[in-house]
């Protein structure tokens, strides 16, 4: 580090590059408390302000969210997602049994499993409660079913499987429990979408909040701004402070949201994953991960502090000593 | 240090507030800027603060021509001039210490030298002893020192006044005065605008004084013998 030149005049300004480093450090830290003792003087307003932004924030993030647990539960789905084959009742155990096993060596199924009439018959009073109408008939009326479960599940694909399976030899119908499954997707999709819609709009709402807030605290702070920049204050010595108020906002919005999530989430959790345990899933509600959590409070600050930057540009060039 | 050539100012209105004003202040002289109210005291030191710019003509501060000063460096200018305001512009929000060490911060200078600078000035104008204290728990005379104490603490050469004894009681006008013939004395070039023409002839200083925007007398008043020959521009 050279030293710096004494010339008359500048003599006494004695700034090293490392001494200036530091105190921009300093800056940008007195800065940030003063902001932050600045919000806290006000107290309600403050709250009013971080609580509109953290709604904002909370009401796409929570969408989200569920989308986030509504795909993994289809996906879950999905991947049991079962094709039943019935069989003509010509079909004698040993031929079914042959074609399980030879259904089995194919890539695309991963379990084939023969259930005969009898065992048929077995499962519907077990399960049913209807055992009583079963024994009332004569004959067992239910045919042999293969029960398979295919590799992957996307549509096409298992529309074909459906095809060449009931052109097999002794296969009555083939049953496919995808449309639901199908329909479920396409559906997240599309809120998946207009979540994401509702997030940018939303977006753009905390960007005008912080940026209101914002413009009054200008307005607040006329004659501090006139003075600082009358000794010399750049425009970015006067911004400072109003981005740090902005970033400060943001992030206390993103943090509320989050408890608000949290809150939600420990609300629900527990009726959620009773039901999905009431339908065979051992899957259960997942809270934002870290990733989310992050990326919700960054992007929260961001937005504030992008808000406060649009205000600044717009009213703090007008403020000039007069 | 300063020059004024031929120097108009004409506001947006049509107020013609500077006509074809020129001067010159030599590095470390001391000059009154006196006339009625009106006159175009106030312009004169808005334009060397680049508050405003000039119609006609140029001014040269420090080498620095002000009407090419590119926006983004009239701040960096501002920190090379301490002034001094009749409404003393200070910060209420604020303690005395915090007002002083503003220029200070904004240069960014490090906590430890930036709090010896500020206690210096204090000292300097005699209020250290209320550094704590808020501005407007002081009296106008103490609020001008406040803000004398904040135009000079980063040491800037030229220190220009706008009737900085406006409000003051004789007594307190004349210790102000002398607080600024201290600077002067240390190399501080002064240009101090006042209508009191009593204390200002009294005190032995060149006066440039204006009428309507003119610069009609360009009077050295000096008796002290250490001084120069005056640097004079037939204005009559």
């Amino acid at each position: 580090m050279n030293k710096p030149k004494r010339t008359a005049g500048a003599a006494q300004h004695r700034i090293t590059a490392r001494g200036a480093m530091q105190s921009a450090w300093q800056t940008h830290w007195r800065t940030a408390r003063e902001s932050l003792a600045r919000l806290l003087r006000t107290p309600g307003a403050t709250a009013m302000t971080v609580a509109v932004i953290g709604i904002a924030l909370l009401l796409p993030s929570g969408l989200l969210l569920s989308m986030d647990n509504l795909r993994t539960l289809s996906g879950s789905l999905g991947g049991v997602s079962q094709i039943s084959l019935y069989l003509e009742d010509e079909v004698s155990q040993v031929e079914a049994e042959a074609l399980s096993a030879q259904l089995l060596t194919r890539d695309d199924i991963e379990l084939a499993r023969y259930v005969s009439p009898e065992e048929g018959a077995a499962d519907f009073v077990r399960y049913s409660g209807l055992g009583d109408i079963l024994r009332a008939l004569e004959e067992n009326p239910l045919p042999g079913v293969i029960v398979l479960t295919p590799a992957m599940l996307d549509s096409p694909a298992a529309a074909a499987l459906q095809q060449e399976l009931a052109a097999q030899p002794g296969v009555d119908s083939v049953q496919i429990d995808l449309e639901w499954v199908d329909r479920l997707q396409r559906i997240l999709t599309l809120t998946e979408r207009a979540s994401t819609g509702l997030l940018l709009i939303l977006s753009l709402a905390v960007l005008f909040i912080t940026g209101n807030t914002i413009r009054l605290a200008i307005e607040g702070r006329r004659a501090e701004i006139v003075v600082v920049k009358l000794v010399g204050g750049t425009d970015s010595d006067v911004a400072l402070p109003f981005l740090y108020c902005g970033a400060l906002y943001g992030l206390s919005g993103g943090l509320a949201a989050w408890v608000l999530l949290m809150l939600g989430l420990l609300t629900l959790q527990g009726p959620a994953n009773e039901l999905l345990r009431l339908y065979g899933s051992d899957l259960v509600i997942a809270g934002p991960g870290a990733g989310s959590t992050i990326l919700l409070i960054a992007g929260g600050t961001l937005l504030g502090w992008a808000g406060a930057f649009i205000s600044v540009k717009q009213h703090l060039a007008a403020i000039e000593p007069r | 240090m300063i020059t004024f050539d031929n120097v108009s100012k004409r506001y947006p209105g049509g107020h013609q507030a500077l006509n074809q004003v020129s001067f010159g202040l030599e590095d470390g002289e001391m000059a009154f800027l006196t006339g009625r109210s009106g006159a175009g005291k106030s312009t004169l030191l808005k334009l060397l603060m680049v508050m405003e710019k000039p119609s006609q003509g140029q001014i040269v501060v420090d080498g620095k021509n002000l009407g090419r000063l590119p926006h983004q460096q009239i701040p960096y200018y501002r920190r090379r001039i301490g002034v001094v305001f009749q409404d003393h512009q200070l910060l209420f929000d604020r303690s005395v210490f915090e007002n002083v060490a503003l220029p200070l911060q904004i240069e960014g200078y490090p906590k430890h030298e930036a709090d010896r600078r500020v206690r210096a000035a204090l000292d300097k104008v005699g209020l250290l002893k209320k550094e704590k204290m808020n501005p407007l728990m002081l009296s106008g005379g103490e609020q001008q020192r406040i803000g004398i104490a904040r135009a000079v603490v980063n040491r800037p050469r030229i220190l220009l006044a706008d009737e900085p004894t406006g409000n003051l009681d004789p007594e307190l006008a004349a210790e102000i005065m002398h607080l600024f013939e201290q600077f002067n004395q240390v190399g501080v070039s002064m240009l101090i605008a006042s209508h009191d023409l009593s204390l200002i002839t009294r005190l032995q200083h060149r006066i440039l004084t204006l009428d309507q925007g003119e610069l009609v007398q360009d009077a050295w008043q000096s008796a002290l013998p250490t001084r120069q020959e005056p640097h004079q521009r037939s204005q009559e």
